[in-house]
């Protein structure tokens, strides 16, 4: 009685190749630039946000982004579309009740977990470019088990949109009436690029279609979620749009508050 | 005209190896298999490599090509510069058999131990139906060639060697979704079964199986994230535990698939009866009837070892051998029918007959 078929004979040894990687194209660039992109952007937030000032323009009802909602006492009359709730510590945010909310959105996204296990914790830095560390557990425990709340943050992330969008609404009515800026355009360009980033979110193209099992019988849904799917594969590239206008809003924001530019109004 | 191309190429066993220099002719439209070919008709006949059709669809030569994962048959010598010397290497993660043939058992193992397509009971097979739109997710993962790629490039094994025995890895992830997002299988536990012993929660989705994969399946975003997420809305997501809990959808008695293998925290209660929440169209009787007596860690006799002379090979001829022909790719101590315990599938109606 015999068989070809090749029988279990025990560990067998991996090939003892001695590069850790043989990759000559430059795999180092991709991390290198991600790392550079978001350390920047996160130093220019954190400093943006303690500065407490200039953040509200009063000619144009102009609301930066990283002051939405501003709840803190230290907020001016106009800017405080929702109540001055918390003391003015300066360790508080203006935005204390979302600046979070939106932070753990992000670091939760699972775009944004790709691009910083790869470019800050190097695991792995580039594709069949060696792990940094000697073991791996992945998300399996606290604290990374805590990646699978991303659809509640995400949940918080439409709330914040909602409060974006009306910022920008009501910046179309500045104390002379109606009127129409530069900065109501860039506003609004901030806030359908952050509304596109929220919608493209994998939770959002799970909950909105994804978990079910035949889409025949949801003709509805089954159209939301082509749509989502669609902006799905752009996730990426909405990333870091986003971060881009909203530094940009900000600093529009802030250089119009100061006094360093003049608005470029349109109508009034 | 052809022109003369630096090669190096890994030679070796599992006792060791090391990169060997070659120069070798290349000719315009060539791949890199074509290489090795030339290279074994020529100065290396002993250089081991295994392919099949050349054409991106048998999943065998893959390598690592300047040091990605890639197929042989579909990396165009063109894509490099002249002077440029092509490193050519056998897969890292799994043990090396010879040169550039490694050992990709670990994969059929995994295959074996992912739960089969559950049809339903009360449909004959040949009356399945199903709406395109409905299976359309399912068929971009039925175009893997199991390649191993993705296994292959996966850091979770590729760099922790001790993480094998708990993670399935990408291709079985994307199997595991193909079956849960399939309108006809009745399993409701899959997504339960793919973080407690395929090892879902080990994947960090760094994406790097969707960059090697040859035919361009979506393995992370259409795969792994979707999968994940619905084990979210089981584990983790309390609004749509509490949903199921006061709408009672489609609750089911639970069979052994998670068993003895995943004792721990992670193992989901047998008790609590699971749900479906993919559009409520189960039937609960027949997941029920699915489900019954199936035992998926069943342990399968290994045929015997193949009839080998004194030196430990197989005979070359039939004048040497002592049978009458070639040897049964099945072994020859199997015979057909199989007999029912040989078999890890139960047909949904075994109670019947």
């Amino acid at each position: 009685m015999t068989s070809t078929a090749t029988r279990p004979r025990g560990a067998r040894a991996r090939a003892a190749i001695a590069a850790k990687t043989l990759r000559t194209d430059r795999w180092w660039f991709a991390p290198l630039i991600t790392v550079v992109g978001l350390t920047a952007w996160v130093a220019y937030a954190t400093v943006r946000v303690y500065l407490h000032n200039w953040y509200w323009v009063e000619d144009f009802h102009y609301l930066t982004p990283f002051y939405s909602p501003c709840i803190t006492d230290r907020c001016v009359e106009g800017a405080a579309h929702f109540g001055r709730i918390l003391p003015d510590w300066w360790i508080i945010p203006e935005a204390a009740f979302t600046l979070p909310f939106l932070l753990l959105f992000r670091l939760t996204c699972y775009y944004y977990r790709k691009a910083y296990y790869r470019s800050f914790w190097l695991s792995p830095p580039a594709c069949a470019v060696p792990d940094g560390h000697q073991t791996y557990s992945g998300e399996t425990r606290f604290p990374l088990l805590g990646q699978n709340l991303h659809r509640y943050f995400f949940y918080a992330a439409v709330i914040i949109s909602l409060i974006n969008s009306w910022d920008a609404v009501l910046a179309f009515h500045s104390p002379k009436g109606f009127g129409f800026g530069l900065g109501n355009l860039i506003l609004i360009g901030n806030v359908v690029m952050l509304w596109a980033y929220t919608i493209s979110c994998h939770s959002c193209r799970h909950i909105i279609g994804g978990r079910l099992k035949h889409f025949s019988k949801h003709p509805l849904r089954y159209r939301a979620w082509t749509f989502v799917s669609w902006l799905n594969v752009r996730h990426m590239q909405l990333a870091w749009i986003t971060l881009g206008t909203l530094a940009l809003t900000d600093f529009y924001v802030m250089a119009v508050a100061a006094d360093w530019i003049p608005d470029l109004r349109f109508i009034n | 005209m052809g022109s003369k191309r630096q090669f190096r190429i890994w030679r070796g066993d599992e006792t060791g190896g090391d990169l060997k220099d070659y120069t070798v002719e290349v000719n315009e439209g060539e791949v890199v298999l074509d290489i090795i070919h030339r290279l074994q008709a020529t100065e290396a006949p002993d250089l081991a490599c295994r392919w099949n059709c050349k054409a991106g669809k048998c999943g065998s030569c893959s390598m690592e090509i300047n040091g990605k994962p890639r197929l042989g048959c579909m990396t165009r010598m063109s894509t490099f510069e002249e002077s440029e010397t092509v490193t050519v290497t056998p897969l890292r993660t799994f043990p090396v058999i010879r040169d550039l043939v490694t050992d990709v058992s670990f994969n059929y193992e995994k295959a074996r131990e992912t739960p089969a397509f559950a049809p339903p009971a009360d449909v004959a097979p040949g009356d399945y139906r199903m709406q395109q739109v409905d299976v359309e997710r399912s068929q971009e993962f039925r175009k893997c060639i199991e390649c191993f790629l993705c296994q292959n490039v996966c850091h979770v094994i590729r760099d922790h060697e001790e993480n094998k025995p708990a993670f399935s890895g990408p291709r079985f992830f994307i199997r595991a979704a193909e079956l849960d997002m399939h309108p006809l299988d009745t399993r409701t536990d899959r997504k339960e079964y793919a973080q407690a012993e395929m090892g879902l929660g080990y994947c960090n989705i760094t994406k790097c199986c969707t960059e090697v994969c040859p035919e361009h399946i979506k393995i992370t975003d259409n795969g792994i994230i979707p999968m994940k997420e619905r084990a979210v809305d089981r584990r983790y997501d309390p609004l749509v535990r509490l949903g199921s809990k006061i709408f009672r959808r489609g609750e089911t008695p639970q069979n052994s698939v998670t068993s003895a293998r995943a004792a721990g925290p992670a193992t989901p209660s047998t008790s609590a009866g699971f749900h479906s929440h993919a559009g409520g169209s189960h039937d609960s009787r027949a997941e029920a009837q699915a489900q019954s007596g199936v035992n998926w860690h069943r342990e399968v006799p290994h045929p015997t070892a193949p009839a080998v002379d004194e030196r430990g090979k197989l005979p070359l001829t039939e004048l040497t051998f002592d049978r009458a022909a070639a040897p049964s790719p099945f072994g020859d101590d199997v015979s057909f029918p199989l007999p029912p315990e040989h078999l890890n599938f139960a047909h949904p109606e075994q109670d019947k007959h």
